[in-house]
């Protein structure tokens, strides 16, 4: 018992104060930003491993973006990428960063569906289903639960049964074999529910997107929430992600006043 | 000869592979094995070439430190003896073979598809009819599980046969995950896309398949890696092997409902992963390797930081660590719990941590050196006992072990010698055996090219791809309620197996 004390005194404190202004330490590739450099557009749309790039003017699509950094590493005057993590939206087009961009990526609030502030604002039970996720994108998740990010600490959380959810998380870029048993999971969830997409592949297929061996048919027919982008996703992305989804930042101020 | 003796991550004309007829093939295999512990079947495949199909098997030897390769034509409709018939380490490659090829395997115990690959030779056969073993009887009753489970983690379906609380059988059936990895490296032309491909195998073993597929590539293109490549490689692999045991001693300790431990182990992980983000962009490490590349060369500054972590890690690893080994009520639920025998270790042909936990001296970075590894004086730590517990202890030691290696390395940075050249052309015609000691095991990828040096077949072969057998009957005879931790303790990757 005394032992165990000890171990709890010594981890000190572990806990993340405020997980919208936290700071992430060394590189990291966050949203990027596009100068208005003229560079040789072909050659950075070919090198990009995911087609994520566009060009005239260049723009990336942070929903097909792997984050390797390639395009950054090889076009430095033109791309650079900054340790904002706070890339999730609700809007698929928001995702698509064009050159001069220097906007944050944030959930818009008028079109955020009514009910979701309504009954999901203090509250937010999860069921997470992985359909051909590389286990990158669990990791995470599971990271924002840890005793540092500790989202339980905003109310969510993710629940074992579907019918204890009020909405799923979609990891991996729908594989063929997880089709069916996500469209079980998610009708298992009661009304009113939420869809929220986490990484690249579920966002966009990412890498996979044309392999045969996906089938996305799924989100043809329901409405997607939330985007939560990254290859994983970042903890701090997931969680400010769904706390500005569900409003619940200004509950946060209440707790750790600015 | 009738086989070719190759090294880890040697390139070789596909011609120089003897072709065998499938009798001699068969025997020469299935000979290499039986009563020779020290070899073991690294990977199996087939493809097709003209009108049948090329089968080739790569037999690792341990003691030679060599790789025995052979080839066999067989023509679409063969029905051909099964290796498995002698050797249980084959069954998997073998089901695997039947499944892309309808190959009939005589004697074999029963051909069941492995993940149902989307290119599978027979589409009337899918996962949600899964044929699957009964046992009849007043007493039995069946528990499904999956393939969504509780927590956050990665599908697959569990089928337990059990007597009241007891396990009789567990069936396990994976392919959920299956993306079709394979066929897309073919399809994907640049090197960076099948270098992105390659870290998205296992998100938890990013530097592992990404390192094979980088040695795989370079020996294929005759290329030769730098020191400060080789030192960024072997220190991220260990820097991998480190976080991800400190997680799964946290994930062991959920399941047995040791709170302090979960939460103390689960936030080590953090310091180890943030730093691959401070040195790379990435938690999991990925855009960290590359091929004929030192993405993001080691600096000093660098250097400091990893001791400074460590500074901090090791006491406060060391003191839960210890505390955990001797809590009795831990020890009650990790000894004896999930055995699996030696000779069951040996029969399956297992690696890895799986086979190191029961005694076997199965580690790619001793039996096939490569890179830094001879310099590091890699001793592989064993466990006798097959059980929760030795799987427990050595991830204990060898988070200290890698530890220890990371700071030798620290010890001699290298110069930054690298200069970024694009690799050119892989070899035309060419046969490359890849392999790497992940945490979990020894993780394989070969690739054989065609006349304009395209590539015509990408094979990647996951540790788990054997150690799942492991899993299952490691719970057999053993309460229901210890598989959580028998399954946290093996900690399988579910998409390195489906691909
Ligand atoms: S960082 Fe994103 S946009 Fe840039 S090359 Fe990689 S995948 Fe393409």
């Amino acid at each position: 018992m005394f032992d165990n004390l000890k171990i709890v005194f010594h981890q000190g404190k572990q806990f993340i104060p405020d997980v919208t202004t936290a700071k992430v330490p060394g590189i990291y590739r966050g949203r990027p930003i596009i100068s208005g450099v003229q560079v040789n557009e072909a050659e950075l749309q070919g090198l990009c491993p995911a087609n994520a790039i566009a060009t005239k003017p260049v723009s990336i699509d942070l929903g097909k973006c792997t984050f390797c950094g390639e395009c950054a590493l090889r076009f430095p005057e033109k791309i650079t990428f900054t340790t904002d993590y706070k890339i999730s939206t609700n809007e698929r087009e928001r995702l698509i960063i064009k050159e001069g961009d220097e906007k944050p990526v944030e959930v818009n609030p008028e079109t955020v569906r009514r009910e979701i502030h309504q009954v999901f604002g203090r509250s937010l039970k999860l069921r997470q289903v992985s359909a051909g996720g590389d286990n990158s994108c669990e990791w995470e998740l599971n990271a924002a639960i840890n005793v540092q990010f500790d989202m339980g600490r905003f109310g969510i959380e993710f629940v074992a049964s579907p019918r204890h959810a009020d909405g799923i998380v979609i990891t991996g870029p729908i594989t063929e074999n997880m089709a069916e048993p996500l469209r079980i999971a998610y009708d298992a969830v009661p009304d009113p529910k939420i869809i929220v997409l986490v990484g690249t592949d579920a966002i966009s297929g990412g890498l996979f997107a044309d392999s045969p061996a996906i089938d996305r048919g799924f989100l043809d027919q329901y409405p997607v929430d939330l985007y939560i982008p990254g290859n994983p996703a970042h903890p701090l992305t997931i969680i400010n992600g769904l706390l500005d989804l569900t409003r619940k930042k200004e509950l946060i101020r209440l707790i750790h006043p600015v | 000869m009738n086989y070719i003796r190759i090294t880890n991550h040697q390139t070789i004309p596909v011609s120089d592979i003897p072709e065998l007829d499938y009798k001699s093939f068969f025997e020469l295999n299935t000979g290499f094995i039986i009563d020779h512990p020290e070899r073991h079947c690294v990977n199996y495949f087939g493809y097709h070439e003209d009108n049948h199909i090329k089968l080739i098997c790569c037999i690792a030897d341990d003691e030679t430190h060599e790789i025995y390769v052979s080839s066999c034509c067989t023509a679409i409709q063969s029905k051909l003896q099964a290796f498995t018939s002698k050797l249980l380490c084959f069954e998997k490659f073998e089901r695997e073979i039947h499944e892309n090829f309808g190959l009939d395997f005589i004697d074999h115990p029963w051909l069941k598809p492995v993940r149902y690959a989307f290119n599978r030779a027979d589409k009337t056969k899918t996962i949600a009819n899964y044929p699957f073993f009964k046992i009849e009887g007043e007493e039995l009753h069946e528990v499904g599980v999956g393939p969504i489970h509780a927590g956050v983690i990665e599908p697959g379906h569990f089928r337990f046969i059990c007597n009241g609380e007891q396990i009789l059988h567990l069936e396990i059936q994976l392919g959920y995950q299956h993306r079709g990895i394979e066929s897309l490296f073919l399809k994907k032309k640049s090197i960076l896309e099948r270098a992105t491909l390659a870290e998205n195998i296992a998100g938890d073993t990013v530097v592992g398949h990404t390192s094979a597929f980088s040695y795989l590539w370079e020996s294929l293109c005759g290329y030769q890696a730098s020191r400060d490549m080789h030192f960024s490689r072997i220190l991220a692999l260990e820097m991998e092997r480190m976080a991800i045991h400190t997680g799964d001693l946290s994930a062991v300790c959920t399941d047995i409902a040791y709170q302090l431990g979960s939460s103390v182990y689960g936030r080590l992980r953090t310091p180890l992963i943030n730093f691959m983000q401070e040195w790379g962009g990435n938690r999991l490490s990925k855009g960290l390797i590359r091929p004929g590349r030192d993405q993001f060369p080691f600096t000093s500054g660098l250097a400091e930081r990893i001791k400074n972590i460590f500074d901090a890690f090791e006491p406060d690893f060391n003191e839960i660590s210890d505390e955990l080994l001797k809590l009795p009520s831990v020890l009650s639920r990790l000894e004896r719990t999930g055995v699996v025998t030696p000779a069951d270790v040996q029969e399956i042909g297992a690696v890895g941590m799986t086979a190191r936990m029961a005694g076997i001296n199965r580690d790619i970075r001793t039996s096939h050196p490569y890179s830094l590894y001879p310099e590091l004086n890699h001793e592989p730590i064993l466990k006798h006992h097959g059980d929760v517990y030795s799987r427990v202890l050595i991830r204990r030691q060898e988070v200290n072990q890698s530890m220890a290696y990371v700071r030798d390395l620290l010890n001699q940075l290298p110069e930054q010698t690298t200069t970024n050249t694009e690799l050119g052309k892989p070899k035309a015609n060419s046969f490359t055996l890849s392999m790497i000691e992940g945490w979990r095991g020894e993780i394989c990828h070969c690739a054989i090219t065609n006349e304009k040096g395209d590539l015509v077949l990408y094979k990647i072969k996951d540790p788990s791809f054997h150690n799942w057998l492991a899993l299952a009957l490691s719970v057999r005879n053993n309460e229901i309620s210890d598989f959580p931790i028998c399954n946290k303790s093996f900690n399988l990757s579910y998409s390195g197996h489906d691909l």
